[in-house]
């Protein structure tokens, strides 16, 4: 970086990395401190639905140690089959934040498990900013890299991911992707095993921690292969990533969870590929160095026949064996969008694995979208071997992006370093050529203004309006260029675009990404007051207070790991989604009549329902309009009993007024949801029964349950929970004492004495030989 | 065929006379690792891989000797010394050490 003299520089040098620490201290705390809205706002609770799951986990292997932990068999969920939890977990999560609980209760810091679990995101967010800071530097430049760090530390798109609470898996993952794409590039620029190694140890960590490993196992290898390709081979690539593929391998295999998956499956045999190209590119380039070309070129032909029968002897036997998985479902989905609606619609159903809307891409991503074209173009042009990789993370990461809102969290980062390439190649323009012609010929000033710069443009980021524009302002007064005044208009422009960033972030943190969704609020139009919906959490208290220990609920699928995580109750479906068929089982009772459902019930020992209801306050995420899937999985299951065009109308709407389809009026969930509803009204002026989801009255307002009773419905009526009855609560219809006709007697039968059964309090002492009298 | 026979004889003579000692040593351990693993997947292919963790472990750690070795020897040779700048045979030599150290941690948790 210092070019100038060499006595000026060791001062420049500690500028330069004072400002540099200091400038990632900041992306840390900024990052950090916008992720807590959801702590300040609520509290310290774990958010949504997988993470409550990931916490439950890590609790219990901080309580019971990590060898129970990975034997831990879950008879709490999927009841009757259970959950083999150990070895179907990315444990990297639990390991980290028990490791972290352990170091802290080892310094004698009592700090509760579920505080870690809830700050670990935010707190990974700055090594995620500072890995994001290593990878820009090895890319492009010191820079560009704070500019990179900057970005990451406040992007929505990641943020949405790692808020406070937001106990996921991929909170670690980005960093952990970051960190292992940083030690890759640095490997291939010098070549060094100690480097490849070390990317392969974090690519163990990644593997720990989140199935999306995959897109690094096929990144590097395509990588590879594109270097290859553009006639880029060098000693080093081989070093760096035959270390880094058979180390990789290895640990890979460590993970319970992913066992021999790497050498049998199809996603990781594109890597396995490359590593034999990379062999046989390398021995004929050796055998090159060595012989004459002509001598090369008798060799070749011997040589490749020789490869070419190998090759076809190991393919024969790898399909005699059949040891290669073919792709699973969820890969398919990734190239052929529609594959998933028609044939997983499990997979379909989940709203964040829906394709992504351009809206999103500029909610965000924000200014970065537009500036992110810009890096991938300075880095087309002025390509080298890392260079490369950035440019296919970047066009891979938009594609995966625009299949999945989900994997927007893979586009993110690399949009960050390619904005900040953008923005500091934009900088590097209007900055440097000002100060190079006032400072004339000196060429350590040049150097050292131009890192003072940059950093301080980003500093303001985090500043006040006022105190930006003061700062150009200065900045003008020392121009004397020709086009000084296009100079500083461009500047302020970019430093504007730059603060919109800023507000941009923080606005869409604040209100779209910080809500815990188990805990509501709105406002009160009236007086505009906050108003807080505790009723998730009213439900599971009741739930672990009112029920038995080993009560059975049914719900939908969303809510097995609340319930377990919350309510401490068996449930029979949840978020791991391992079996379609049982989820399609539930999925046939909700939707079936209440007499059909009842079987289903019985055989499937359930005690409790519990439904999710929005109609009275209007929460669309309820069961009704999740119920179409609910059908649709069904269907997939038993297409014999349930049929998705059942359940619309003549003209073919989803509707729950009276025009709605019969069976949608009389199915298990809509009876649920909407058991004694009729009779409520909401205001003074509107009709009874008025669903404001949905905007109608709805169609089926007096019913009776028989098979199930209600058993708690929360102050909302947003949870609504229902005991099943036992058959013999049903099976004699229950008269009242006065229309009888026979009138009830003490009289109790011989045999029920003699064995003396039945209830015990105020037991009638029965005389032989004499009817008791009444 | 005679040619080719030539050809070799050629190469055989030019790595006799011209290569440093410190890289035959080299060679002759790729040669014993190559060794074992030629012996390893006769093993595999007569009796089975039945403890099939054990015998990745064993074949895998194998092939990542035989990788790490032809790293070493790529960044000890006084050939490449323009393609691994600052990369001395010490340094490649420590990596190497470093690298094995890992390997053979994981290697002795799969083997099981």
């Amino acid at each position: 970086m210092n070019r100038g003299p060499k006595i000026l520089s060791n001062k420049v040098a500690g500028y330069s990395s004072l400002i540099t620490f200091a400038i990632l201290l900041i992306a840390w705390i900024a990052g950090f401190s916008s992720r807590l809205f959801a702590v300040i706002r609520f509290e310290s609770i774990i958010h949504e639905f997988d993470p409550w799951f990931n916490y439950r986990a890590t609790a219990y292997m901080v309580q019971h140690g990590w060898y129970k932990f990975l034997n831990w068999f879950d008879e709490r969920a999927w009841y009757p089959l259970g959950r083999i939890v150990g070895g179907t977990v990315y444990p990297g999560l639990m390991i980290t934040s028990g490791g972290i609980h352990y170091l802290l209760h080892f310094l004698n810091i009592p700090v509760h498990i579920r505080d870690i679990c809830v700050f670990l995101a935010p707190v990974f967010s700055g090594l995620t900013a500072i890995s994001t800071y290593l990878l820009t530097k090895e890319l492009w430049s010191p820079g560009a890299g704070l500019f990179a760090a900057s970005f990451i530390a406040i992007v929505p798109g990641y943020i949405s991911r790692s808020v406070a609470g937001s106990y996921d898996n991929e909170g670690i993952a980005i960093f952990a992707l970051q960190f292992t794409y940083f030690l890759w590039v640095r490997s291939v620029k010098t070549g060094s095993v100690f480097w490849s190694a070390g990317a392969a140890i974090s690519y163990f960590y990644m593997v720990s921690a989140w199935g999306g490993y995959v897109f690094i196992i096929n990144l590097i290898p395509l990588h590879v292969f594109v270097l290859l390709i553009m006639g880029r081979y060098s000693p080093r690539l081989l070093t760096s990533y035959s270390t880094f593929y058979i180390l990789g391998l290895l640990f890979s295999m460590q993970i319970p969870f992913v066992g021999f998956q790497p050498i049998r499956t199809s996603e990781h045999m594109a890597a396995l590929g490359v590593f034999v190209l990379l062999m046989a590119v390398a021995t004929l380039r050796h055998l090159q160095t060595v012989l004459s070309r002509h001598e090369f070129r008798k060799l070749f032909v011997v040589g490749g026949l020789v490869a070419a029968a190998f090759v076809f002897v190991a393919v024969v036997a790898l399909t005699m064996m059949g040891v290669i998985a073919p792709w699973s479902g969820r890969f398919y989905s990734l190239w052929d969008t529609g594959y998933a609606k028609i044939h997983i619609p499990i997979i379909a159903s989940v709203s964040e694995h829906q394709p992504t809307t351009w809206f999103s891409f500029f909610f965000d991503l924000h200014i970065l979208v537009c500036a992110f074209p810009v890096g991938v173009w300075y880095c087309i042009k002025q390509i080298n071997d890392e260079r490369v990789f950035v440019v296919l993370y970047a066009i891979s990461a938009v594609y995966f992006a625009g299949v999945m809102v989900r994997l927007m969290l893979t586009l993110t980062p690399v949009v960050c370093m390619l904005a900040g390439v953008a923005f500091s190649g934009l900088l590097d323009v209007f900055l440097q050529e000002d100060t190079s012609k006032k400072f004339g010929n000196s060429a350590y000033s040049v150097t050292e203004t131009d890192e003072n710069e940059d950093p301080t443009e980003k500093k303001t980021l985090y500043d006040k309006a006022g105190k930006l524009k003061h700062r150009t302002k200065h900045e003008n007064n020392h121009e004397n260029g020709i086009s000084s005044n296009l100079k500083s208009v461009v500047i302020l422009a970019i430093l504007m675009i730059l603060m919109m960033f800023a507000v941009h972030c923080t606005w869409v943190t604040s209100n779209a990404y910080s809500s815990p969704s188990i805990v509501l609020a709105f406002h009160n139009s009236q007086d505009g007051s906050r108003n807080i919906l505790d009723d998730f959490r009213e439900a599971y208290y009741w739930l672990s207070q009112n029920t038995a220990d080993d009560a059975r609920i049914m719900s939908w699928w969303d809510y097995g790991y609340q319930i377990a995580g919350m309510a401490n109750r068996t449930t029979l479906v949840d978020n791991n989604t391992w079996n379609n068929s049982h989820i399609a089982l539930v999925g046939k009772a909700m939707s079936s009549s209440e007499e059909k459902s009842y079987e289903i019930m019985t055989s499937l020992d359930v005690d409790y329902v519990l439904v999710i209801f929005g109609g009275v306050i209007g929460y669309s995420g309820d069961d009704i309009n999740k119920f179409l899937w609910m059908v649709r999985i069904a269907e997939g299951e038993h297409p014999k009993d349930i049929k998705e065009s059942d359940f619309f109308t003549d003209r073919g709407e989803f509707r729950v007024d009276a025009e709605g389809s019969p069976s949608l009026l009389n199915c298990l969930m809509y009876k649920l949801s909407y058991y004694r509803f009729g009779e409520l009204k909401l205001d003074y002026r509107g009709p009874s029964g008025y669903d404001r989801t949905r905007n109608a009255v709805i169609g089926n307002k007096d019913f009776d349950l028989t098979y199930l009773e209600e058993a708690y419905t929360t102050e909302h009526w947003l949870v609504r929970i229902y005991r099943v009855k036992k058959p013999y609560e049903f099976n004699r219809p229950a008269l009242k004492a006065n229309e009888r006709l026979i009138p009830p007697s003490n009289f109790i039968s011989r045999k029920n004495s003699k064995r003396r059964k039945g209830y015990i309090r105020n037991r009638p002492s029965v005389i032989k030989g004499k009817r008791t009298l009444k | 065929m005679v040619e080719t026979t030539a050809v070799v004889q050629k190469f055989y003579n030019d790595y006799v006379q011209h290569t440093p000692k410190k890289l035959k040593l080299v060679d002759i351990y790729l040669g014993y690792i190559l060794l074992t693993g030629i012996i390893q997947f006769v093993y595999c292919c007569l009796v089975g891989t039945f403890p099939f963790n054990s015998f990745l472990s064993g074949f895998i750690s194998t092939v990542s000797c035989f990788v790490l070795g032809v790293c070493l020897r790529l960044q000890a040779n006084p050939q490449n010394k323009t393609v691994f700048a600052g990369i001395s045979p010490e340094r490649g030599f420590a990596d190497f050490i470093f690298a094995h150290v890992i390997l053979h941690l994981v290697v002795m948790n799969f083997i099981g």
